[in-house]
């Protein structure tokens, strides 16, 4: 990667004010290689970590899917065994199915629960309250998932907490614990907070007069919602659901302990697949299959939240 | 107006709904952990410090925590160094690819962890760096670096390039202009970042279950009694983890915080 060998060793300052008016240019040549090491001290470690550790461990992964396992040890290889036999099994267009469905619909219906909380705190609050708001949105982030996620098992398990309640009132009990409604429990606790944050952080810089301009000219509230502030919003409500998307896509903690696990999703074969050791080509090939549709169901949203928002809507800004 | 308060109100009781889901396994978490019975009903059992007393007395969560703690502090650290020159780069410097550097330096948290995990072990695993301690801080650092260069970024657009340009034409060089005027500036978000990666890195279970071999950090802890015989002992364990998490994010705000107010003396920027 050439990125930072293109690097100009002149910082640019301010207004572009050159600051070193009248040196000698012979000690402004030995200065500039001197701060071409001093830039390139700060610029590389991070790009050469994450070419290192980051981007090579993913082209190998796609490397990977082409290689055989023979007598349990991974041979390199050009082979699409892996290939074939993941794609012809039919538990595997199954689970990728599923996941896809599981993960699209939970973006929808989380966006769509977030989006009047999100408003609420955007335009119905005081500032101070506001950041209040957002600081407890914060919280869940340094909680532990997994112990949130057993925390749900006690509360929707057969003799959990909520179906004893039931029973106090006499209530029959509900089955919730592995099931599609645990497994959006689990999705929800994951997701709901960063879907909000990202909402509110685009509603909060929708400028108030275009909604005043709406109700003056006799705009209902409820039409206002949907003709001004949803438009305008709709980097953040897309990023939102973007973002739930790629976490319930790849997360295998709430569908097997809320959602029972069987029939399995994408994720869940990714780590049966490692952890029955001689599997990693195939699990590489699922883990492409992955990133693959990722990218562009990312790709798709982000054109989708930038593009047509210039034409239809000259709304923000 | 009535029905712009009753609007508002049902609004108001919707958020608190919102916030109560949130927030209830948090809560109910802790209460759990101090709770006598094995599987909690309602009413709820008596007060009981068993779960800790068990996981005080077990000496693989003791070792979890030791495990995590050093994952936690060398992921820190150099996640925030990298970090910091990563964004000092992209405040400081235009070139050529800026575009595709910050693209790369902030991309991993993008990608699902569980093909960040797989991704790794393969690759680890092939030039033999998997299986160790060491294996989580590579992989770590990885996805806390973004996080870590995000928060100094924000730090850094607050500083007034002539500041450092100042103290070149005052005949400071290059390092020692970082030494004593970049440096300190940026330093308040240095601690935030430290705090922010390390809490991050303490509480990440997938990465760290594919890569670390049979080093156990506390998540994976978690794990193993979550998929084997399942007890309360992770509400215990989960009440400390959350304890230290809030411990660390706390520090690092107020750190953040008390730097706020000095800018606002010098110069008047932003707000």
């Amino acid at each position: 990667m050439a990125t930072a060998l293109g690097m100009d060793a002149n910082p640019i300052i301010g207004d572009k004010r050159s600051i070193k008016g009248g040196r000698a240019s012979n000690g402004e040549a030995r200065r500039d290689s001197r701060s071409l090491g001093y830039a390139l001290t700060w610029a590389l470690p991070l790009p050469l970590w994450q070419l290192v550790f980051f981007i090579a461990p993913l082209l190998f992964l796609a490397a990977l899917t082409f290689w055989t396992v023979q007598s349990f040890r991974l041979v390199p290889d050009f082979d699409s065994v892996n290939w074939v036999k993941v794609y012809g099994a039919s538990f595997f267009l199954d689970a990728f199915l599923r996941t896809f469905v599981l993960a699209c619909s939970a973006s929808i219906v989380l966006s769509a629960l977030a989006f009047p909380a999100s408003y609420f705190i955007a335009f119905c609050l005081t500032p101070p309250m506001r950041r209040l708001a957002v600081y407890l949105l914060i919280t869940p982030f340094f909680t532990s998932y997994l112990v949130r996620v057993y925390t749900w098992q006690a509360f929707l398990s057969d003799t959990g907490l909520v179906n004893s309640a039931l029973s106090a009132f006499g209530l029959p009990s509900v089955t919730m614990l592995n099931s599609l409604f645990g497994a959006f429990v689990g999705y929800a606790t994951l997701c709901l907070p960063l879907i909000v944050l990202l909402q509110f952080m685009s509603l909060v810089n929708i400028d108030r007069s275009t909604i005043e301009a709406a109700r003056n000219l006799g705009c209902r509230p409820f039409r206002t919602v949907f003709a001004v502030v949803i438009p305008s919003g709709r980097v953040g409500i897309v990023l939102g659901a973007v973002f739930c998307f790629i976490l319930t896509f790849g997360d295998f903690i709430s569908p097997t302990y809320l959602g029972g696990g069987n029939p399995p999703t994408l994720a869940i074969l990714i780590t049966d697949f490692t952890k029955s050791g001689n599997q990693w080509p195939r699990a590489a090939v699922v883990a492409a299959t992955m990133v693959v549709t990722l990218i562009l169901v990312a790709f798709l949203a982000v054109r989708f939240a930038y593009k047509s928002r210039k034409s239809s809507h000259a709304v923000d800004r | 107006m009535l029905s712009t308060d009753k609007r508002s109100l049902a609004l108001a009781l919707y958020c608190g709904a919102l916030y109560l889901f949130v927030f209830a396994p948090i809560a109910a978490s802790f209460v759990f952990s101090l709770n006598a019975d094995r599987f909690p009903t309602l009413p709820l059992g008596g007060f009981s410090l068993q779960w800790y007393e068990r996981i005080w007395a077990d000496a693989a969560v003791w070792q979890a925590f030791r495990n995590s703690f050093v994952v936690a502090l060398s992921t820190g650290l150099l996640a925030t160094a990298m970090g910091f020159g990563a964004a000092y780069t992209d405040y400081r410097y235009r070139f050529v690819g800026q575009t595709l550097y910050l693209a790369v330096a902030l991309l991993p948290p993008t990608v699902p962890v569980v093909i960040l995990g797989l991704s790794m072990l393969a690759f680890l695993s092939r030039i033999a760096l998997s299986g160790e301690l060491y294996s989580v801080v590579i992989a770590h650092a990885v996805l806390c670096t973004p996080f870590a260069m995000a928060v100094i970024r924000l730090r850094f657009s607050q500083m007034d390039p002539a500041l450092e340009a100042a103290a070149w034409n005052l005949g400071a060089s290059r390092w020692r202009a970082m030494r004593h005027v970049v440096l300190p500036f940026a330093f308040p978000s240095i601690v935030s970042a430290l705090f922010l990666t390390m809490a991050v890195s303490f509480d990440e279970y997938a990465i760290a279950w594919f890569v670390s071999g049979l080093n156990e950090t506390v998540p994976i802890r978690i794990l193993s009694i979550l998929q084997g015989s399942v007890s309360p002992e992770i509400n215990a364990i989960g009440g400390i983890v959350f304890t230290v998490s809030i411990c660390l994010v706390v520090l690092a705000q107020v750190v953040h915080a008390r730097s706020r107010v000095q800018p606002r003396q010098t110069h008047e920027l932003e707000q």
